[in-house]
């Protein structure tokens, strides 16, 4: 069959799979590095997700009022309901300060306080003095602060000079009888061509999943690509069981409206006009941890004090803010306010709606970047040639629940941190070990047996049936009995991938094809993502069970590992949580019960 | 308000007519450039009926419905689908602009949709953006500074600050490029609104210590000068931003230096 496609060969040292800011900011450490470094991508750089991101990156810069990152970090282990591991947070929490400052003199335009500093809004979970009372953390650029920093990191990219393959997918990990990472199969979807990367080192930065659900914040393209890969090469996911519900979707749309409205004294009600979060969260209120928001919302709206016509929804007012600071500050959630919902947010109430936002799971990995495979004797055993960085990978800092602006921290710190261990491993001017033909026959098979697919099935019908099976049975709330119906039901849709019918056969931007191949990668994340969670027996952050609403230190302080083989079967098992930090300066924190 | 040219070779044909299904009751009609560039046909334009009542609000949801349901060989760019990442940018009913943000009830009659004009086109409404991206780059687009960063944030005043307003956000969907009729003509020598919006960005922040050198750059009779303030840029551009103004603003800094 590999006869059929021509293939070009392209020798690089590191290869970074993405152009997200996780992406970006590992090509350009690693062309600074003066590492041969090509950053392949399916969109161009800046159409990536983190152009997305709006409310502010989180650092205890101390511009607004005192901070420090000890507190940082204790939020962060906090927010992350103890499943975080510790050394990874304290590495993230450090160098958020440094990170921040590098990243204002690259270039992005944040906003200011009177001082002339970088001006810095509260956040959800983000307290002082190991919470106390809210603190303005969140660095911001505006509501756009992800346009910012995205564009700002492709603008450092081009300085450097660094190579890009844009609007290449690439379709599969090739994988040595070792079974470390070599390269990638990749195809151009410009001109139809194929090419095999090789390289000492592979870093994925695939982004999300959050379309294996029916309402989601995310972009069309977040499809899980990276974990899809990993899980394909025999590698186990981790803690996909977790998944975030942001507190403010839009009623319809799904698109979000950032938690720094909020921050900014933004406040929900219910239909008796109640700021019920009081109830539920009395020191934080509507700033506590988007898990616990989220659940608030979703037991009013089930017990009868939902707003709108199907009483099935929330109000976010943002009205009593005044139009100035809206327009200062948010401006960019006050349009698609208006878009999207036909609100006037200076005069009127937004309709709200818990809607899946962010995976805390993902490709497990060390704080470096390296990606594990865990076994018995060894839970931190590194894979050779392959990382993982941003939200494909789970190092782990965001646990069981992230806290907002974490993970545009997460996408610059450990970018950052991959660029480093890349230049320290590779010895500059050594060939990349060889591959042979099978390896990319494997990844060549997946993309040919596809693109001739002609079963009864589109691929939008088989997505369609996965995100809503998701949707209902991976939810706010979980119960054995829905989650197991869900597990039955995500499984018989892998199997269903066999009726798939593909009806572009061309190679020139057959987006048909593509989102086939994504589709494969969703089912794979969301197969993870209910196993694990049908099997873990309680309460943890995001993971809200009904019939175990505690959490379990004892039997479940530990990471969920998911292997998927190629005929779709899960087995499941576990690594322990990383009780130590990475210095003496900050001690281990104990667990303790989680109120905000 | 954008003239609608397409190369000379490639008259567009009438194409296929997807029927709307029966009982659909509140019927639109969508007409759709396609080309597809195996075959070596003329492009042609296709056309598919939408139950409205069956269809999300905005010209993109349209689009995507045809392609789940009706013909899922069209193919076009798109991802955020809340007009911030800049992939849906087409002719939509005569004016560039991003089919995720345009309501469909704006539009009276048939949606016509192209692709962004005057570009190469790849695929149906898939245009080769590599000039314009070019272009982009040979601008500099990133801050140069001589002096050494502080070990801190560089201060600059809220004031300051404000003067990026309306550059920054600009989302490179090229909607105004590829409106601009000088841009047409000299697409591969003048610089186009988009770009030279981008240029003013990096002019106007208060830390860039470049703007001598950037301002030489731009003294060109062809890089900036081919602007002739028709200012369809400035009517197209989804994001509300005024490149037509920045334009101006580094003439006016180019007088002033003189
Ligand atoms: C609406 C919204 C608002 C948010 N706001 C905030 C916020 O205020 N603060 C915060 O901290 N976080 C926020 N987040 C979360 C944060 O933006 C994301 O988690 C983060 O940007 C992810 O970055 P990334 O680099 O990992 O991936 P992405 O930005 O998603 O990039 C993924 C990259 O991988 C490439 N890719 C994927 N698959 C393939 C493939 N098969 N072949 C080639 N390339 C591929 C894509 O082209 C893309 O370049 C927000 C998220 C959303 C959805
Ligand atoms: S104002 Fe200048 S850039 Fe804008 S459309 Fe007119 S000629 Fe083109
Ligand atoms: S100025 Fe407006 S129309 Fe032009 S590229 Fe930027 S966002 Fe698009
Ligand atoms: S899909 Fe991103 S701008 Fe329309």
């Amino acid at each position: 069959m590999s006869t059929a496609y021509e293939i070009t060969d392209h020798i690089h040292d590191v290869l970074v799979i993405g152009a997200g800011g996780a992406g970006l900011r590992a090509t350009l450490g690693m062309s600074d590095g003066g590492l041969k470094t090509a950053c392949i991508t399916k969109v161009f750089p800046t159409r990536s997700h983190t152009v997305a991101a709006q409310g502010g990156i989180g650092a205890s810069l101390g511009n607004m009022a005192e901070d420090n990152w000890r507190w940082h970090m204790y939020d962060t282990v906090k927010g992350s309901d103890w499943l975080g591991d510790q050394d990874a947070i304290e590495y993230m929490c450090r160098e958020a300060v440094p990170a921040v400052y590098e990243l204002e003199h690259f270039g992005v335009p944040f906003s200011r306080n009177e001082e002339g500093k970088i001006y810095q809004r509260p956040f959800g979970g983000h307290m002082r003095n190991f919470g106390e009372a809210p603190v303005q953390r969140a660095c911001a650029a505006a509501d756009r602060t992800g346009h910012a920093i995205l564009h700002t990191l492709y603008q450092q990219c081009l300085k450097r000079g660094a190579e890009f393959f844009v609007e290449y997918v690439v379709i599969d990990l090739l994988m040595d009888d070792e079974g470390d990472c070599c390269g990638v199969l990749a195809w151009n979807l410009d001109d139809g061509s194929l090419h095999r990367f090789r390289a000492h080192k592979t870093v994925l930065a695939t982004g999300g999943y959050g379309r294996a659900f029916f309402s989601c914040t995310s972009a069309h393209t977040c499809t899980g690509d990276g974990n899809g890969m990993v899980a394909r090469a025999g590698l186990p996911l981790q803690d996909h069981e977790f998944v975030q519900f942001h507190p403010t979707g839009m009623y319809g749309s799904g698109c979000l409206i950032t938690e720094g409205a909020r921050g900014e004294g933004g406040y929900l009600t219910n239909s008796q006009g109640e700021r019920f979060m009081e109830r539920y969260a009395p020191t934080a209120k509507d700033l506590a941890s988007r898990d616990v928001v989220s659940r608030a919302m979703t037991v009013e709206i089930r017990e009868g004090r939902g707003v709108g016509d199907e009483d099935d929804h929330i109000f976010l007012h943002l009205e009593h803010l005044g139009e100035d600071l809206l327009l200062e500050r948010l401006p960019g959630i006050t349009e698609s306010a208006q878009i999207f919902t036909g609100v006037d947010a200076t005069r009127e109430p937004i309709p709200v709606l818990p809607t899946v936002h962010y995976n805390m799971g993902g490709i497990p990995t060390n704080y470096h970047g390296e990606v594990l495979r865990p076994t018995e004797s060894d839970p931190d055993a590194v894979v050779g040639g392959l990382m993982a960085i941003g939200e494909c990978a789970c190092a782990s800092v965001h646990g069981a629940n992230r806290l907002g602006t974490n993970s545009l921290l997460d996408i610059v710190v450990f970018g950052r941190a991959a660029a480093i261990r890349a230049v320290e491993t590779i010895k500059k001017g050594s060939k990349p070990k060889p591959l042979s033909v099978d390896q990319s026959d494997r990844a060549l098979g997946r993309l040919d047996v596809l693109r001739h697919a002609d079963g009864a099935s589109k691929t939008s019908e088989i997505r369609g049936e996965l995100q809503r099976a998701m949707q209902r049975d991976a939810a706010v709330f979980r119960t054995q009995e829905t989650m197991q119906q869900g597990q039955k039901n995500v499984d018989a849709i892998v199997n269903s991938m066999d009726q798939i019918g593909v009806s572009d056969r061309s190679m020139i931007w057959n987006s048909d094809l593509v989102e086939a191949l994504e589709l494969e990668n969703l089912l794979a994340c969301a197969q993870a993502t209910i196993h694990s969670a049908v099997a873990r027996k309680e309460s943890r952050g995001a993971h809200a069970r009904e019939d175990f609403p505690d959490r379990d230190d004892e039997n479940w302080m530990k990471h969920s590992l998911a292997w998927i083989d190629e005929n779709g079967k899960v087995t499941l098992s576990y690594r322990p949580v990383h009780t130590w930090t990475l210095s003496d300066d900050v001690d281990y924190i104990e667990p303790a019960a989680r109120v905000y | 308000m954008v003239e609608f040219n397409l190369p000379a070779d490639s008259k567009v044909g009438t194409g296929k007519t997807h029927k709307a299904p029966d009982g659909a009751t509140r019927i639109k009609t969508f007409k759709v450039y396609r080309f597809d560039p195996d075959s070596g046909n003329n492009p042609r334009l296709d056309s598919f009926e939408i139950d409205l009542d069956k269809c999300g609000p905005m010209v993109l949801d349209a689009l995507i419905k045809i392609k789940n349901e009706l013909d899922s060989t069209l193919t076009f760019r798109r991802s955020c689908r809340e007009g911030v990442c800049g992939s849906c940018a087409f002719n939509i009913d005569g004016t560039n602009t991003l089919a995720c943000t345009k309501a469909i009830s704006e539009i009276k009659g048939d949606v016509k949709i192209y692709p962004l004009p005057h570009m190469p086109v790849i695929k149906d409404l898939v245009p080769d953006l590599t000039v314009p991206y070019a272009q982009y780059t040979s601008i500099k687009p990133w801050l140069s500074t001589d002096s050494a960063a502080p070990d801190n944030e560089r201060l600059q005043s809220p004031q300051e600050r404000a003067r990026l307003d309306g550059l920054w956000e600009c989302i490179l969907c090229f909607c105004c490029q590829t409106s601009c009729p000088s841009y047409w003509w000299n697409g591969d020598r003048y610089l186009g609104p988009a770009v030279l919006l981008q240029s003013y960005r990096w002019i106007a922040d208060s830390r860039d210590e470049a703007t001598g050198e950037r301002l030489d750059d731009l003294d060109d009779p062809f890089k900036l000068y081919r602007c002739h303030t028709i200012m369809n840029c400035t009517s197209t551009c989804p994001k509300g931003l005024n490149p037509g103004k920045a334009i101006a603003e580094i003439k006016k800094a180019q007088v002033k230096r003189l």
